[in-house]
């Protein structure tokens, strides 16, 4: 039994399939890539597993409960954290003031009026948020503008602002889009360290071959809202029915 | 000091001595010269910068940090209004149990309209809003009228119970009073040719505004106004945070409609009186413009706006035609009697026009408000000083 088990989801928009009957197990502790061309539904399957979707058959279970009719804030206080394809910011906030909201979530729940205590006073969450700025290299950026920076800052702060939360399960949808090389590799090794410093399971979605391929412990190959083959990185890269998927797509 | 950090309590400070210094401040003409009437230094307009200042503090908690644009705040200032002349009529004439009165109240029926109304966002808040206070107001004039006495407006008489006031010792009706404290009893001091009026309600509103004031400031600087901003910066993120957008709004929704209420109480406990014009979509807008045109989302901004608008209306709804004569008698005949026609327009029953175009002007220039404006000639002043400084090194 995996942490994450989704069983024959099936999702319509309007007459377009755009999940039909998802399986997939993802277990603890690993990393698991879903890879497939644009417009595989990739996003779809996770905008189902954090409650922005509902799907219209099928089943989802997380660490042996259902996230399904359950609201985005109660998944998320279940164990999931979400990064977005577009980052999704505190735009108007400053860059601690992002990261500091999710440690408030995680301490005082989806909901708590502490309407006259002071933020300078939460010496705890800063510290919290100011060690997770450390970790993703953006301490010198503390008090800027969280809508100014450049999207691949903005990517990384999201990043930050799930991390902190040290969720069970991290859903990443394409965390390097947009980003420089360098950039891209600076992800990656702090994907991995978190890793290892944390038990984390992770599920990422992920163009980025090179990304893929130096993370993924597991590889689910998604075309048409169908999952085509689950393997691990060394077997996917030959495999018959990826190169079918993305024929005409950039080589596998 | 008081749980703010240096620079907030600085600020604040600042913030209390002008408003105790307000009777000075709001009468720099002589009480005989021709500029008077620009004066604004007594009570009943005082009382109302107060007033319509922490209504709009209020209303700032709601719209500046979470970005809901209420247009039904009117209906709590109404239902503030009432709960406190109906405390007057049944058990005291002492402002304390009409103000707790008029604050629950309107915190209970700001509960139930925002709890509809934060079903939707954007316009359709907005909408809803709207419909719930004009429904409010429609009420007060027809089935309500038991309650609110329809259309001639709830008043204190004198066959009142007034239970813990004790047989009326007058044949003149009472007035609300803060313990032995009249709220009408005010002390005029004459230095030169100014004449400074002190009185009782003006120092009164002027407290509970100061304290509303303090709670809005803690509420900016705490993880709960943090979690506003949020709501207004990214709802969407904020839910997959792990946060309930909805008990955050609806905290702030009912903190600002006991803002409303209270001010509301205040209305009433300077002039034990109420009526359902207050709850008029009209007045619901007014806070609105008064949030804008002094700063959205800014600490000062409602209170500069609710004083700059009601000081207007004031000042423009008092210039009439004679006056404007006197102003352009040096022109020549027909040239004076076209400008004074034009100006007429713009004051007197007109001055809405004046808001109007004052409106249009400072969200066209300044969309940041009169609070901007501050800043900016702030900006340029240091500017200039830096430049001066720069020029003469030595100095
Ligand atoms: N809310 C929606 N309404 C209608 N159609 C949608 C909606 N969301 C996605 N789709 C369609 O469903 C299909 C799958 O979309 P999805 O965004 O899941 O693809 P994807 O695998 O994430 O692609 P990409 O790699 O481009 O991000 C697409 O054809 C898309 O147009
Ligand atoms: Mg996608």
């Amino acid at each position: 039994m995996g942490i994450l088990e989704v069983k024959g989801v099936h999702k319509r928009f309007g007459g377009l399939q755009a999940l039909g009957n998802v399986n997939l197990s993802v277990k603890e502790n690993t990393v698991h890539a879903i890879i497939g061309p644009n417009g595989a539904g990739k996003s779809t399957l996770l905008n189902c597993l954090v409650g922005k979707l509902i799907p219209d058959s099928g089943s989802v279970m997380f660490d042996g409960q259902s996230v399904l009719g359950r609201k985005p804030h109660e998944i998320n206080q279940m164990g999931i954290s979400r990064v977005f394809q577009t980052p999704e910011i505190f735009t108007d906030l400053t860059v601690i003031e992002n990261v500091m909201i999710p440690c408030f979530a995680k301490r005082d729940g989806a909901f708590r009026l502490h309407g006259i205590e002071s933020v300078q006073d939460e010496k705890g969450i800063i510290e919290q948020a100011e060690q997770m700025l450390a970790d993703v290299n953006m301490l010198d950026k503390r008090n800027m503008h969280a809508g100014s920076m450049s999207r691949g800052d903005k990517r990384r702060l999201e990043m930050a602002m799930c991390l902190v939360q040290e969720p069970k399960l991290l859903l990443l949808d394409e965390p390097t889009a947009g980003m420089a090389r360098a950039d891209t590799n600076n992800t990656i090794d702090l994907l991995k360290e978190i890793k290892e410093k944390r038990d984390i399971t992770m599920a990422i979605i992920e163009h980025d071959m090179h990304v893929v391929f130096s993370l993924a412990e597991r590889i689910t190959v998604l075309a048409q809202g169908t999952p085509l083959v689950e393997e691990t990185p060394e077997n996917i890269k030959g495999h018959p029915k990826v190169r079918e998927a993305y024929l005409g797509e950039a080589q596998v | 000091m008081l749980g703010l950090n240096a620079k907030d309590s600085r600020f604040m400070l600042i913030v209390v001595a002008l408003t105790l210094l307000t009777p000075f401040i709001l009468n720099p003409f002589p009480a005989d010269s021709a500029l008077a009437q620009f004066n604004a230094g007594y009570p009943a307009l005082m009382q109302r910068f107060a007033i319509y200042g922490l209504m709009a503090i209020g209303f700032n908690i709601l719209f500046g940090l979470t970005g809901y644009l209420s247009f039904g705040h009117a209906a709590f200032l109404g239902v503030g209004s009432y709960a406190s002349v109906w405390m007057f009529k049944l058990l005291s004439m002492n402002v304390i149990p009409a103000l707790i009165a008029a604050t629950l109240v309107s915190g209970v029926f700001a509960l139930a309209i925002g709890y509809v109304s934060l079903r939707r966002s954007g316009i359709y808040f907005s909408i809803l809003t709207l419909a719930f206070a004009e429904m409010c107001y429609r009420l007060a004039y027809s089935v309500l009228t038991p309650i609110t006495n329809g259309e001639t407006g709830l008043q204190i008489t004198l066959s009142d119970p007034r239970i813990l006031d004790g047989a009326p010792t007058s044949s003149s009706l009472p007035t609300p009073g803060f313990f032995g404290l009249k709220m009408n009893a005010a002390h005029t001091i004459d230095i030169a040719g100014w004449s400074f009026t002190f009185s009782v309600g003006y120092y009164f509103c002027a407290v509970i505004a100061l304290i509303g004031f303090y709670l809005s400031l803690r509420i900016f600087r705490s993880p709960f106004g943090m979690m506003l901003r949020a709501v207004k910066s990214n709802q969407q993120r904020m839910n997959y945070t792990g946060l309930n957008s909805r008990p955050y709004t609806l905290a702030a929704f009912v903190i600002s409609g006991m803002y409303a209420g209270l001010a509301g109480g205040l209305l009433a406990a300077m002039d034990p009186l109420a009526g359902a014009e207050r709850m008029q979509w009209t007045a619901s807008g007014e806070v609105v413009l008064m949030t804008i045109v002094g700063g959205v989302g800014t600490l000062m901004g409602p209170v500069l706006g609710a004083g700059f608008i009601k000081y207007c209306e004031n000042i423009f709804s008092k210039i009439n035609e004679s006056v404007l004569h006197s102003w352009f008698s040096f022109l020549p005949d027909g040239v004076e009697d076209v400008v004074t026609w034009i100006f007429a327009r713009f004051v007197g029953e007109g001055w809405h026009l004046t808001l109007g175009v004052m409106f249009m002007l400072i969200v066209t220039f300044l969309p940041g408000g009169l609070v901007e404006g501050g800043k900016r000639l702030a900006a340029r002043r240091k500017k200039k000083s830096d430049a001066d400084a720069a020029k003469h090194p030595a100095e």
